[in-house]
């Protein structure tokens, strides 16, 4: 059989002016929180996020784990509503609750059928559990040793414990050093006061945004909108995270652990979610070890080598500048080859930057799969929430596509030149001795 | 999915890594049931359509019949290793350019095996659909087996076995159990293989397993998304039309998954929170047979017991005893063989996996003598019914369903009967198949001793 991809690729860029976008709307609360919404009415289903800025960024540095544990407390009982009846009562309705915190972000997640019973009934629970959260003590003390046991299981894993590390050294004193789920002597010191001092600071409707996507009218959006944050005082949009500082040097931690792999992450501070660079560096990054088997990374150290199963690099973009990771693991004995490889791979991709044929494959790519980043409500709301939370521009979307067209080879270079230093990269690695 | 498989904290799964009116029924496509589209190509092909017009894109899966079950013992673990091989190149195409050519049209892609089946996969907008066709058509047929390829990807395989399972102490403790749990049933080895296995396996191995397998009368392409059954069905006589037809090696026949006693093991790792996996021997879908209920009143008691916060073993074992810090369900009704029912835990902080195992067997022996209230199985239902509505937020999920359910020897208009099969179950069918198969001499368990490192 011939293959013709020639021919098929001729056809290939993907106009962005026939991508159905969905159309945005968006407004205020009464009390001031920013709404997100999109109207789909294709499955009868109705997809909620909500975001706090009240990550574990803000932590108090003595009693790291408030932010995680005032997060998943709150549906723990709530106005009159102990939390196995507001459990109880979201899955009898089929609905499902989720919760979670992030360094930047509380999120609670709901997803329910878009019936008037089911709807109403879980958007009025999850609005108590928004104003009303009791934190009860018992709630708190079963909570915190469930949280303890997490800590202990974190402690076997080695990418676990890489990740924590890697985090402590990038962001040394800065507030993104903190681990979202605390850490175990903050957390045995936290009291049902801190949670409410916490909750009573940053669960505010200035501090908060609403994303909803689906089988709803924008009317009924609007209600529930207001339903959901109408118990919450307006409050002020939290301080500003401090700005994330340069690496001043190379950094390097090695963590004994009993595994026959070693478990390697490096990095340094990268972009934040309005970065100016951010697509440079977003495009860059796809060639250099973002686009699974046939990036530049994965090509060296898999693909010619067999050295690793997953090699893979990413911006994680962040309100401040969040990391630039490069991680693998490999059989201990392996490791030394494996860090000079990714070394000398980065070093040679700062300093020459991509061909002009890695360029366009890039943008063929991005663009041309870009429908399938927003092919489900899911995604939809996931989508709307990072715009609300960061501040984007409403035509993010629309315009991604050019953004990413407009990319050439020479921003890339640039923008990995000034961002992207190889002499002073954080390296921890997790892992056996070398026998 | 409907059916309960979650998910227990280590997963089944081994990754690697033009529009017509649909209201007429196609041409020449033999069956449509609720929206999906069924053609049988004369090569034997089974090509099923489900049309999704939410968005501009189009998910296709390649499923064969072959995966971890039907690998005779020293040849363990070589359906995946050939999964990763398929990446490596044909009589047409180099190394990787599979994946480059699809990267260059959109898309996403990647492949993963199972214990029934090894399924190849592609996202792409939706005129790209073509693509996905001529390049799986031609690794259908024409893969080439390179003895320097095959050296580094096996270390990659390895690698990937280090990652899964050596260095991640629960992921242990599931492999040795499950060698305890099936002694004659080929779902006794892990679908990465055993460490020995993969040492010694060769290229022929490769190549046979491949020539064995690998044919349209053994495979079911699945397409969801925003297209034309027509037009899918055209593509697919184009590019998958006339391949030749194989002889596919005969399936391993099912065993027979009862125990005269029950089993335990202890696994020592060095690791810091014990854990207590427990099983009992249960029937699926296919094991049992299209008219058996029994794997669907399973299905509803793996939602009683675990449907969510509110359900018996959390709001019980976690809320009210505390002896659990986390605690999860695992049936999968869609399997080949006979299987598992699975219950894992983590005790709480001071609590020991000996009382997290007391507080589950009295669990049970509950289940045994009373029925499950109404409210409990109201609840479970209409979780049921909601999970059923949001899994068509995923084009990718449903292509999984259809894939699944054909593959294993099943029917895949059986996903749209699915929940009014479920809500058709009673009480008394639930505690019917408790006082069936959660008996002691039916049961194994493992449980994981953390030794300091």
């Amino acid at each position: 059989m011939m293959i013709r991809i020639g021919l098929l690729l001729l056809s290939l860029i993907v106009s962005a002016h026939a991508l159905a976008v969905p159309e945005i709307e968006t407004w205020r609360t009464a009390n001031g929180a920013r709404v997100y919404f999109v109207e789909t009415h294709e499955i009868p289903m109705v997809s909620i996020s909500l975001a706090f800025d009240a990550g574990s960024a803000r932590d108090p540095v003595d009693k790291l784990g408030v932010a995680h544990l005032t997060n998943g407390l709150m549906e723990e009982g709530a106005g009159d509503l102990s939390g196995e009846q507001i459990a109880d009562r979201l899955e009898s309705v089929g609905a499902e609750l989720g919760s979670e915190n992030g360094r930047d972000m509380s999120v609670f997640n709901l997803r329910t059928l878009s019936g008037p019973v089911e709807l109403d009934t879980s958007v009025g629970i999850l609005a108590e559990v928004l104003a009303r959260p009791r934190f009860p003590d018992a709630a708190l003390q079963r909570e915190r040793n469930r949280l303890l046991v997490n800590l202990q299981r974190v402690q076997q894993s080695p990418r676990a414990v890489a990740e924590r590390a890697f985090y402590r050294r990038v962001f040394n004193g800065h507030p993104y050093a903190k681990p979202p789920n605390g850490e175990e002597q903050g957390v045995r010191a936290i009291r049902r006061d801190d949670l409410l001092d916490f909750y009573h600071r940053y669960f505010t409707a200035e501090n908060g945004i609403i994303a909803l996507v689906g089988d709803l009218s924008r009317g009924r959006a609007r209600e529930l909108a207001d339903r959901l944050f109408g118990g919450l005082r307006r409050g002020d949009p939290a301080a500003r995270v401090p700005r994330v500082p340069d690496l001043t040097s190379k950094l390097e931690e090695m963590i004994e652990f009993p595994s026959q792999q070693s478990h390697i992450l490096m990095g340094q501070p990268g972009v934040t979610r309005k970065d100016p660079d951010y697509f440079p560096l977003y495009v860059g990054n796809y060639i250099l070890g973002g686009s699974g088997l046939i990036s530049q990374l994965a090509v060296e150290i898999r693909e010619k080598r067999g050295l690793a199963y997953g090699v893979s690099s990413y911006f994680r973009p962040m309100r401040e500048r969040g990391p630039f990771i490069i991680g693998l693991q490999t059989r201990n004995n392996q490791r030394g080859l494996a860090i000079s490889l990714i070394h000398d791979t980065l070093a040679e991709f700062v300093d020459q930057g991509p061909t002009q044929e890695e360029l366009q494959a890039a943008i063929k790519n991005i663009t041309g799969g870009f429908p399938l980043n927003i092919d489900s409500n899911t995604k939809i709301a996931g989508y709307l929430m990072s715009m609300a939370f960061y501040g984007l521009p409403l035509n993010y979307l629309d315009d991604y596509p050019e953004k990413i067209k407009a990319v050439t080879v020479q921003m890339i270079k640039d923008a990995f030149r000034r961002r992207i230093d190889p002499a002073r990269l954080v390296h921890v690695i997790v892992g056996g001795q070398v026998s | 999915m409907l059916m309960k498989t979650k998910s227990l904290k280590i997963g089944g799964l081994v990754l690697v890594g033009t529009l017509i009116n649909a209201c007429a029924t196609p041409g020449g496509i033999s069956s449509v049931d609720g929206g999906v589209y069924e053609k049988v190509f004369d090569n034997g092909l089974k090509v099923i359509v489900k049309v999704d017009r939410r968005a501009p894109v189009v998910v296709s899966q390649v499923w064969y019949k072959v995966g971890g079950s039907h690998e005779p013992d020293g040849l363990t673990g070589i359906s995946h290793v050939l999964e990763h091989m398929m990446f490596k190149g044909t009589s047409e195409l180099g190394p990787n350019e599979f994946s480059r050519i699809i990267a260059a049209n959109g898309g996403r892609e990647n492949a993963f095996t199972g214990r029934d089946y090894t399924a190849y996969f592609q996202r792409l907008e939706k005129s790209r659909l073509a693509v996905s066709f001529e390049l799986e058509a031609d690794r259908m047929q024409n893969l080439q087996l390179d003895a320097d390829e095959f050296a580094k990807e096996v270390k990659v395989v390895q690698e990937e076995r280090r990652l899964r399972t050596e260095d991640r102490p629960e992921a242990l403790v599931y492999e040795r159990f499950m060698a305890t749990a099936f002694k004659s049933s080929p779902y006794k080895n892990p679908i990465i293989g055993w460490p020995q296995d993969l040492e010694k396996l060769t290229l022929d191995d490769l190549e046979r397993w491949y020539r064995s397998y690998y044919a349209p009368n053994n495979a079911t392409v699945v397409v969801v998304g925003d297209v034309d059954p027509d037009s899918v069905y055209e593509l697919a006589q184009r590019y998958f039309g006339e391949l030749p037809r194989r002889q596919v090696a005969p399936v391993l026949s099912s065993t027979m998954s009862s125990q005269p006693s029950s089993r335990r093991i202890s696994v020592s790792a060095p690791a810091k929170v014990p854990y207590l996996l427990m099983g009992f021997h249960v029937p699926s879908l296919n094991s049992a047979g299209p008219d058996a209920w029994e794997p669907y009143a399973l299905s509803v008691l793996a939602y009683v017991l675990d449907g969510g916060k509110s359900a018996r073993l959390e709001s019980n074992l976690v809320r009210r005893q505390r002896v659990a810090a986390s605690i999860s369900v695992g049936y999968d009704p869609v399997s080949r063989l006979s299987t598992l029912f699975l219950v894992d835990a983590n005790p709480s902080d001071g609590k020991d996996v000996a009382q997290i195992e007391a507080a589950i067997l009295s669990e049970i022996d509950r289940l045994t003598r009373e029925l499950v209230t109404t409210q409990e199985l109201q609840k479970a239902k209409a979780q049921i019914v909601a999970s059923h509505v949001y899994q068509r937020d995923s084009g990718f999920y449903q292509a999984m369903k259809l894939g699944e359910l054909e593959t294993v020897g099943l029917d895949w208009r059986l996903e749209g009967q699915m929940v009014d099969r479920l809500r058709s179950i009673s009480a008394e069918q639930i505690r019917s198949v408790v006082r069936k198969f959660f008996r002691p001499a039916n049961m194994t368990i493992a449980v994981l001793k953390p030794v300091a490192s």
